[in-house]
């Protein structure tokens, strides 16, 4: 393992344009979503991505695995800057970081079988033995070889989501980005979901950024825990620590919200 | 982990069937439409004009559904008609399908300027007044099959590209093409084979309404002569002159009307029953 941080983030800016306030001639104004963002996210790490909406913290994500391209600052993926490489230099490097998405049923081509879909990125990345991998891909995330043939819709919610976590680990990527994917499953599928996913990271020694508007979740899953407010860093720690002793107002805010059993409650 | 969501199994519907069996016959009849028709459909004989269809008295069984005021054999004459009906329908259609969906896709995934530039094309062609401009289109072109069909396929395309170009945005905001863009997908490929995909059951439908609409168009302009020749049979005509005779011989108006009818319905509900049929996902 070398001492190359997988991300290294300098000062991100990234804005987008305001179109509701565009003048009739000349450019819309821009509303600014990230303002100077700095982290480093070592080799292994899994970091916890927390925010408010309107935080950023998906807009932090997307411009990670170039979906979005920075206005400023730097991102270095294994220190190489990868801020704005264009679509065609960034190819051969996407098989190194993937994504997992929020909404599996919006992820997942409604046209095509699991095993098409899972096969797609090692197709386009010149794997060999694709339909070997295909295979490898979901006894990893434990579901059955038949399901190949299946079409996302005859899936149940957690089963989509484990397809989409075979094609992210599918293509053996160093990084993994996991945008809020567990927020649109019931709390039993959550569970499996991040049990999962905990023991992809120690099977295939990933590196995980893990977004969630749920603290609770993070504190499982994650060892550091960056918290967003404003497209502005507030805390980057590690995580027990963080819940332990939370510096910054608004990282206590979030966590005066989370709901925690009363066990005295009376339902009246 | 298995359950019953992969053995959900639908029957094609009554109305695929239907509108197939009714087109398939008549591209039949056109196909072999010398074969079959009993007549000449332009041999005229003034002895033997107006004679009713074969259940009312005074019929000539060698005019199954009457002859017309020139004596010509109305059977032979809708036959030979399908034949103008359905190549209009299949040209026209096929045309105006693939220059109006590939400026809606383009317009609504890629956005930006081209979108912009195709979007107020179809604005300001949809100013114009369509009959107007078909008529317009062929006093320039002069009558014939081919001014029609490019008639048909100059008005009709921003029927598609408007509906596609809508489409095409909602599938082109959802996350599998972005993730496609993650797995390293070009972006023409990902406009072909992913977002294609998914809106092709929405082209099959407009084609079919598309086919049914230039059925009637070349009709309509049969009706107002201005489509081919007279001594070729076509649905329209035999309407216009069915409209002149109607008190002496409906016949001679009523059978091309509900050859039409059936024809355009035929066509709509082909779409809709292909839509139903070939959709993995359950609506």
């Amino acid at each position: 393992m070398s001492d190359t941080p997988i991300y290294d983030i300098e000062n991100l800016h990234l804005s987008f344009p305001d179109m509701a306030h565009k003048p009739l001639l000349g450019p819309a104004p821009r509303i600014e979503i990230l303002k100077g963002i700095s982290l480093t996210i070592p080799r292994g790490d899994v970091v916890g991505i927390v925010g408010g909406s309107g935080s950023g913290k998906s807009t932090l994500g997307r411009a990670m695995i170039r979906l979005l391209e920075p206005d400023s600052g730097s991102i270095r993926f294994e220190g190489q800057d990868i801020t704005h490489l264009g679509e065609d230099a960034l190819r051969p490097l996407r098989r190194r970081f993937q994504m997992i998405f929020q909404d599996p049923m919006s992820s997942l081509n409604p046209r095509r079988t699991v095993g098409a879909i899972i096969a797609g990125p090692l197709r386009l990345q010149g794997f060999d033995r694709v339909s070997q991998r295909v295979d490898q891909a979901l006894d990893h995330v434990g579901l059955p070889r038949a399901f190949r043939k299946r079409y996302p819709h005859e899936l149940s919610g957690g089963q989509r989501q484990r397809v989409g976590i075979a094609r992210a680990i599918a293509t053996e990527p160093d990084f993994i980005l996991a945008d809020e994917i567990v927020s649109g499953l019931d709390v039993s599928s959550q569970a499996q979901v991040l049990n999962l996913l905990e023991q992809l990271v120690r099977e295939l020694g990933l590196t995980l950024a893990f977004i969630s508007h749920d603290l609770s979740v993070i504190r499982r899953l994650c060892r550091h825990t960056l918290v967003l407010h404003l497209g502005e860093v507030v805390e980057y720690r590690e995580t027990a620590a963080l819940f332990e002793a939370p510096q910054a107002a608004y990282t206590r805010e979030l966590l005066d919200a989370i709901p925690l059993p009363d066990l005295k409650q009376v339902w009246a | 982990m298995a359950d019953g969501r992969s053995q959900v199994k639908r029957r094609a519907g009554a109305r695929l069937w239907l509108s197939a069996t009714w087109l398939g016959l008549l591209v039949l009849g056109a196909v072999f439409a010398p074969l079959i028709a009993p007549q000449d459909p332009l041999a005229q004989d003034l002895f033997g004009a107006r004679l009713p269809p074969f259940w009312e008295a005074g019929a000539d069984a060698a005019f199954p559904l009457g002859s017309d005021s020139l004596g010509r054999d109305v059977l032979s004459r809708i036959i030979h008609g399908a034949r103008i009906a359905l190549g209009v329908a299949l040209i026209a259609g096929t045309l105006t399908c693939l220059i109006g969906s590939g400026l809606g896709l383009i317009a609504g995934y890629f956005r930006g300027w081209p979108d912009m530039v195709i979007s107020r094309l179809v604005d300001i062609w949809m100013a114009f007044p369509p009959v107007l401009f078909a008529i317009l289109l062929i006093a320039v072109l002069g009558t014939g099959l081919s001014s029609i069909i490019i008639a048909i396929v100059v008005i009709d395309w921003t029927r598609f590209a408007r509906v596609i170009r809508a489409e095409a945005m909602s599938q082109g905001a959802m996350d599998y093409v972005a993730s496609a863009q993650v797995a390293g997908r070009k972006r023409f490929s990902i406009l072909l084979a992913e977002i294609l995909p998914n809106v092709l059951p929405t082209i099959v439908v407009l084609l079919t309404l598309e086919m049914g609409i230039a059925v009637i168009v070349e009709a309509i302009l049969s009706f107002v002569n201005l489509s081919i020749s007279t001594d070729q049979p076509t649905w329209g005509s035999m309407i216009a002159e069915g409209r002149l005779s109607i008190h002496q011989a409906w016949w001679v108006l009523v059978f091309p009307l509900v050859t039409l009818f059936l024809t355009v319905l035929s066509f709509s509900q082909l779409g809709e029953g292909l839509k139903d049929h070939f959709d993995p996902v359950l609506r």
